[in-house]
């Protein structure tokens, strides 16, 4: 193992640097290198972050918790930073947010994700149903500027709701983790207790680190928590009453945050509060109005929505898209959109939300939209 | 082919064109409704094989006794590449996986052309105007005659040479087709300066494909370096001659109508539908035809639904020509071999004059038409 572990290396680095040499590049023209390494070896790639799923877990009856092994090319993250997860769905990519929940010092190199099937939710059902073991998935690097501070705050405050635990539970291992001196208090809330995902593992670390507070709150009655019902003050005035001096990191359904940022903008201590969110808000699908706007976010140029089909829109709005037959037939129109819905006008059909390459000569805005153009 | 044709372009009205927009749509609505881990499964496994033949092809070409195995692996590759490949996802057929690498926005193809060049002429021009004269830029295209509506010059006694000359040359004719040479040197209607401007890119891409196929892996071969070359040379005429003959079969036979640019004036959906069907052929053929001309052999279903993943035109054909049947519209098809002898003898008679007046006269239905598609499929 010593020996056959530094050779393994030393070809895999001399490998890596034939593959990704012009050379290679030119042989591999037009397609690329990873193009066909990639039939090889799935995983594999020269810029690309990708990683295969190497364990599934079910803590609970609605989520999935999955272990990723990612390609040399994942930079890593900070804790309460999130990635973009793409999956294959019946032959389409589907692309979600998720924040790792896993100790940015983790010694083997894996990533943990946990997602929560909920009713509506597309990507979150498959990954709970069907997502195997061995599945090659596609990840962003780390983003988002909710994460710890580099200077760790010595008072830590962690709220979240339901699947909105996920980056505070990195952030609470990464800080358990490097031996963090100060006071950490974890308040979540779920409905019940048989919902609470990091149950178990919460209890271990609070029981473990003596400066660890847990604080469970439960919709339900007699779920045995430490607090009952929904967020709001005399929780925090019973259980966290220092909470002004803390640096408080949020993240959770739209009402829960709305209630937590409201009481902190009351008290004038909002700079202290960080928070990042986890779902959109519901969006009202009225094809019969023309509502929200049009975000054009590489031009940073913005307009209301008009009804129009995107590429008239754009067009209004001083754009030069690239364009052709304007009626669906040529793609040379086709634009990433980065969110919200649009509708086929040949179809009628409405797209999801998520991000997807739309023909714009065809597709009306349904509520607002954002494109890269 | 011999189902009794009673309708024409001009014959049909209205409320019959907006009956055969619906029918049609109806297909391609299913059809997009339909796509998904088959369709998906079916171009990763076409370009899985490619590459197996590619890697395949290339390195038998440096071992002397299967080198002739190593150019056919390596004329199949490219074939595979550009037709049922690069042809059919650069038209889109399947940006709906919003897989980067399978988007028509991003694929690259192992030809002369460029895709931005190429997506221009072929989807935009060739898929919108089909067969509209002066839109469509295979009908004006100028190097052959091949319409009795071109006036005869003394330049196209040259025709079959230069038939075989485009065959031979096929990518870079295909190339330079969007620089509209003719503008240059015949209309005087675009400076060199510009041509020089517009060549910028396309020599980029030609310089590439030259560089790998008869500089890079001809060095890697080392003493096997001639035959290499000389592999690379027959396995990029074997796509030449192929993927043009698809193509001038796909769009020549003799009943294949054109239109005037008046058509395109409101035109709707249904007279678009009519216009692509009666402006294309499909030939014959078993599956790996089908495969090999990236099943262009199903032209009329490809004009139909150009965006629709191709391997499914063969199931969509039963009801385009029972739609066809329905409204009396003529559903052309033949085989493979006999296209192509109508095809050259074609070109050889329209090399000499011919009685007709030279006067370019867009006809409608009905008359025979000999329509100037090169270079489209």
């Amino acid at each position: 193992m010593s020996t056959t572990a530094p050779r393994t290396h030393f070809f895999s680095t001399g490998l890596r640097r034939a593959l990704s040499s012009r050379i290679a590049a030119t042989l591999a023209y037009p397609h690329g290198v990873d193009r066909y390494v990639e039939h090889f070896a799935p995983t594999f790639s020269l810029n690309e972050v990708r990683a295969v799923v190497t364990a599934i877990r079910y803590q609970t009856d609605d989520s999935v918790t999955m272990t990723l092994r990612p390609n040399g090319n994942w930079q890593g993250f900070r804790a309460g930073q999130y990635v973009r997860l793409t999956v294959e769905i019946n032959g389409v990519r589907r692309t979600r947010c998720y924040s790792p929940a896993n100790s940015v010092h983790a010694t083997d190199g894996l990533i943990e994700l946990t997602a929560k099937a909920h009713a509506g939710g597309f990507v979150s059902k498959h990954l709970q149903q069907d997502l195997q073991v061995g599945t090659t998935v596609g990840l962003s690097q780390a983003e988002g500027s909710f994460a710890l501070p580099e200077t760790r705050p010595s008072r830590v405050l962690l709220i979240s709701g339901g699947s909105g635990i996920t980056p505070v539970m990195a952030m609470l291992r990464t800080l358990c983790d490097e031996g963090h001196a100060g006071q950490i208090t974890f308040l979540h809330y779920s409905n019940a207790a048989k919902d609470q995902i990091y149950a178990a593992e919460l209890a271990e670390i609070a029981a473990k680190h003596s400066n660890v507070q847990l604080l469970r709150g439960y919709v339900e009655a007699d779920q045995g928590g430490e607090l009952s019902g929904l967020f709001g003050r005399a929780h925090l005035n019973d259980a966290v009453p220092d909470y002004a001096e803390a640096q408080t990191f949020l993240c959770g359904p739209p009402g829960m945050m709305k209630a937590v940022q409201q009481l902190w903008a009351d008290e004038g201590i909002a700079g202290r509060l960080h928070l990042e969110h986890f779902s959109a808000a519901p969006v009202v699908i009225d094809s019969a109005n023309a509502e929200g706007e049009v975000r054009f976010t590489r031009s940073e140029r913005l307009a209301k929505n008009n009804g129009g089909s995107l590429l008239d829109q754009a067009e209004a709005a001083g754009l030069k898209p690239e364009s052709g037959c304007r009626m669906g037939i040529c793609h040379a129109c086709t634009c990433r959109k980065t969110a919200g819905r649009v509708r086929d006008t040949r179809t009628g059909e409405i797209s999801d939300a998520g991000e997807s390459d739309i023909q714009i000569c065809i597709s009306v805005p349904v509520g607002t939209v954002t494109l890269d153009l | 082919m011999t189902a009794i044709t009673k309708n024409t372009f001009s014959s049909l009205t209205p409320a019959q064109f907006a009956a055969i927009g619906n029918e049609f749509d109806a297909i391609r609505n299913r059809m997009r409704a339909d796509l998904g881990e088959r369709d998906a499964k079916y171009i990763r496994t076409m370009i899985k094989r490619q590459r197996q033949f590619e890697v395949a092809g290339r390195v038998m070409m440096m071992i002397p006794p299967v080198w002739p195995a190593g150019v056919a692996a390596l004329s199949v590759s490219k074939i595979l590449d550009n037709m049922e490949i690069g042809h059919n996802v650069m038209h889109g057929q399947y940006d709906w996986m919003g897989d980067p690498s399978l988007n028509s926005k991003n694929f690259e193809w192992d030809s002369a052309d460029t895709s931005k060049n190429w997506k221009i002429t072929h989807n935009y021009e060739h898929h919108t105007y089909t067969n509209v004269l002066n839109k469509d830029h295979d009908i004006g295209y100028g190097l052959l005659r091949m319409s009795t509506d071109q006036k005869w010059e003394p330049r196209f006694l040259a025709n079959l040479p230069l038939t075989v000359l485009l065959h031979t040359f096929f990518q870079h004719f295909v190339a330079v087709q969007n620089l509209k040479l003719e503008e240059v040197m015949i209309y005087k209607t675009k400076t060199p300066a510009q041509l020089k401007e517009e060549f910028k890119p396309v020599w980029k891409k030609m310089r590439k494909q030259l560089a790998k196929d008869y500089v890079l892996f001809p060095l890697l071969a080392g003493p096997m370096a001639p035959m290499v070359f000389a592999g690379n040379v027959l396995a990029n005429l074997a796509r030449n001659v192929w993927a043009c003959a698809v193509i001038f079969n796909g769009h020549f036979p003799e009943d294949v109508e054109q239109f005037p640019e008046s058509v395109i004036e409101n035109e709707t959906r249904g007279q678009w539908y009519v216009r692509q069907l009666l402006g294309s052929a499909n030939f014959s053929g078993g599956k790996l035809m089908h495969i090999m001309s990236g099943n262009l052999s199903f032209q009329i279903e490809h004009h139909l639904f150009p965006d629709i993943p191709a391997h499914r035109y063969a199931e969509i054909a039963p009801e385009v020509r029972a739609i066809c049947d329905k409204h009396g519209l003529p559903y052309k098809t033949g085989s493979f071999a006999s296209q192509t002898l109508s095809t050259w003898k074609r070109i050889a008679k329209l090399s000499l004059p011919s009685g007709k007046s030279g006067k370019v006269s867009p006809r409608m239905a009905n008359e025979k038409a000999a329509t100037p598609m090169a270079l489209a499929a």
